[in-house]
């Protein structure tokens, strides 16, 4: 339970506007979920930021993988990105239209399902953050060791603290509620170069409002104090050093590189990619990255920054919902137009 | 044994499935005539519901495909305060499964009629090709005491909300079963003869009774409330929801207010008889857990304090949930 005291103080909050980003879309659904916003501060801004990697995947990579289902290759992805529309269309209208398209849970389920049909070629859509890399890495280490010659990985896979550190230049950003998952991999001490470099604190949070809730008082008391320190409120699963050993596995197959992210564009070595050794394992995951696939008025891409509220959107609700989604964020579990219409969080 | 397409055709080895299989496990004088209908007596008001079964997989912790198609016809009925009496159950078997299989999910089917008072009377089988999979469709028909007057148009701000166990059981169960995690969260299928009996019984005044099952206490409750043009309070921590379940959903990032649950209910009863329903339910097996977890109030929306204190509308789930969870 929150002290009362942490509730008081956020209710109660008359210092200077702050806004703090909450990085991970479980984090933007657990404070709709527990009522967050009507417990602080009207001067306490809470905004999402890029935390969903289905959100984050352009359309020429969805495109690619809808070119390689159509050339008869089985696609296996998260449930997710099957709703995602490319230039073209979905994974889900190629299934639909007959194409081998497989919706897994986990993974290594690509392992299996290529080891079932030896005849085809599998295709992992391999996306996520630091949580997910060191299980696409491990599907890699697998088929290498079960001798699988027809599994492949599409890539768009991203590191956080690339795209962290620009988002701490922005001005109109206070402070950080880091994301629970990542950290357990990377560890809570990631955080503290761009803390110190831009001054800006950050708070490791679990997936309660409650842990939330303390995230949030120890953020302002920081800010009022000029602080630019890394709490770690997730002790349960977050260690300062990570986990040694899904980074290890991660480093082993794949390498950084320059990665797209709607809404910030390219940033240096953001995204993660197969080494060169493994590079027969690649089908076709470099350069994918389209700048242009906002020109169709979404905005998904100031959502994913914190510049903008979902229901700004002109689209939100209306031309653009979970049912027949216009733009990313509205399709993912994980993003956070959908969150906010799921829970009818719009003014 | 395997499933073959000459197990639908309708000769003699379809005669053969039914007779060995199905008229086994149901055992009852008028399967057994096989006639082309079963011919029953019924007295006063009668409900008649409709329902059709594509779990998977076939077989999880706490129960299967059969107890399901069961459960789900006969909790439809008591719902609206009939007592459950003639079921008929309609078979779709992919090519391929398992007549031992088959036969397991007759007997649990059998049973879980039996621990609902109701039979079997009527059925059908087709088989088509596939992977070995199934689908039941289950029809049921039960009779309602004239004077009794059950429906969400009945409920007035006020009344009281009445939960009849934890949440979220067996949707967690299906999807731990799909992501193959191991953990000991058993599906909570069950009629709910017993405890839709004690409640009615109870001196309670019963408004009206909804099973929460796709959608979720969230969508159950909008419906409700939209039903009986009024809006409704509730609190999360009278929610009861296991440790396991719990910590589940914050691993998944799932909400109990909308997983699936199929041996769950809410109840409406009058405003001063909340007491009294928790007191009959606590006393049955399928409610030792019941909460009295909100009111019907004044105006539209199904509103929430949360545990941190907060306030959260509940609304009706949108997007498709977990499919094939029943």
């Amino acid at each position: 339970m929150v002290p009362e005291a942490v509730v008081r103080f956020l209710s109660g909050y008359g210092g200077r506007p702050v806004k703090i980003m909450e990085v991970c879309g479980t984090h933007t659904a657990t404070a709709l979920r527990g009522g967050i916003r009507s417990l602080i501060s009207d001067k306490i801004r809470l905004v999402s930021g890029p935390g969903c990697p289905v959100c984050l995947a352009s359309s020429a990579y969805i495109d690619r993988l809808c070119a390689l289902a159509k050339d008869g290759c089985v696609i296996v992805s998260f449930g997710d990105l099957l709703k995602v529309k490319g230039s073209t269309g979905s994974l889900l209208d190629m299934k639909a239209a007959g194409h081998g398209v497989e919706m897994v849970y986990s993974p290594l389920d690509a392992v299996r399902i290529a080891s079932e049909r030896p005849g085809k070629t599998v295709v992992l859509a391999a996306i996520g953050f630091e949580t997910t890399a060191p299980a696409h890495a491990l599907v890699v280490e697998t088929a290498i060791q079960k001798g699988l010659k027809n599994l492949m990985l599409l890539t768009a896979m991203k590191r956080l603290m690339p795209a962290l550190d620009l988002l701490c230049a922005d001005p109109g950003l206070d402070a950080f509620i880091a994301p629970g998952h990542v950290a357990a991999v990377t560890g809570s001490a990631v955080f503290e170069p761009a803390a110190k470099k831009h001054k800006k604190p950050f708070a490791v949070a679990g997936f309660t409002p409650e842990s939330m809730l303390l995230a949030m008082y120890c953020l302002v008391k920081q800010i009022g104090a000029g602080g630019s320190g890394v709490a770690n409120l997730y002790g349960e699963a977050v260690r300062p050093e990570g986990n040694e050993k899904a980074r290890a596995v991660m480093d082993k197959y794949f390498e950084p590189g320059d990665a797209y992210w709607r809404g910030l564009g390219v940033i240096k070595d953001s995204g993660l990619y197969l080494k060169k050794e493994y590079m027969r394992f690649d089908a076709g995951s470099f350069g994918r990255n389209d700048e242009g696939a906002e020109a169709r008025g979404c905005m998904c891409g100031a959502v994913l920054t914190g510049r903008s509220d979902p229901d700004e959107c002109p689209m939100f609700g209306n031309k653009c919902t979970p049912e027949d989604a216009y733009g990313p964020c509205m399709v993912s579990a994980e993003g956070v137009c959908g969150i906010w219409y799921r829970e009818g969080a719009a003014k | 044994m395997k499933i073959r397409m000459a197990h639908g055709s309708g000769g003699e080895e379809t005669r053969r499935l039914v007779e060995e299989i199905f008229v086994a496990a149901f055992g009852n004088d008028r399967l057994r005539a096989m006639e082309d209908a079963a011919v029953v007596k019924l007295k006063g008001k009668t409900a008649f519901t409709t329902d059709s079964y594509v779990v998977t997989p076939l077989f999880f912790r706490g129960g299967d495909i059969g107890r399901l198609s069961v459960c789900g016809t006969v909790n439809d009925l008591l719902m609206m305060g009939a007592k459950p009496e003639y079921l008929t159950a309609g078979f779709i078997i992919e090519e391929g499964m398992d007549t031992g299989t088959l036969e397991k999910i007759a007997l649990s089917m059998a049973e879980a009629a039996k621990e609902s008072g109701a039979a079997i009377v009527a059925g059908d089988t087709k088989v088509i090709e596939g992977r070995g999979g199934l689908f039941i469709n289950t029809s049921g028909i039960g009779t309602v005491p004239e004077e009794r007057d059950i429906s969400a148009r009945n409920c007035a701000p006020g009344d009281a909300i009445i939960l009849s166990g934890t949440l979220g059981d067996h949707h967690a169960c299906i999807l731990s079963a799909r992501m193959g995690i191991e953990n000991s969260i058993r599906s909570d299928t069950a009629p709910l003869c017993e405890p839709v009996g004690a409640l009615l019984h109870s001196g309670a005044k019963v408004k009206a009774m909804r099973d929460i099952t796709r959608g979720g206490l969230g969508t159950v409750l909008n419906e409700v409330c939209g039903a009986a043009g009024a809006g409704a309070q509730i609190y999360e921590d009278r929610i009861p929801v296991t440790a396991q379940v719990k910590s589940f959903c914050e691993i998944l990032g799932l909400d109990p207010m909308y997983m699936g649950n199929e041996g769950k209910f809410i109840a409406v009863v009058g405003k001063d008889d909340a007491d009294k329903a928790l007191a009959a339910l606590r006393e049955t097996r399928g409610g030792k857990n019941a909460s009295h977890i909100g009111n019907v109030c004044e105006g539209k929306a199904v509103t929430m304090i949360t545990a941190v204190g907060g306030r959260r509308t509940i609304h009706t789930m949108t997007g498709e949930g977990l499919p094939r969870i029943c």
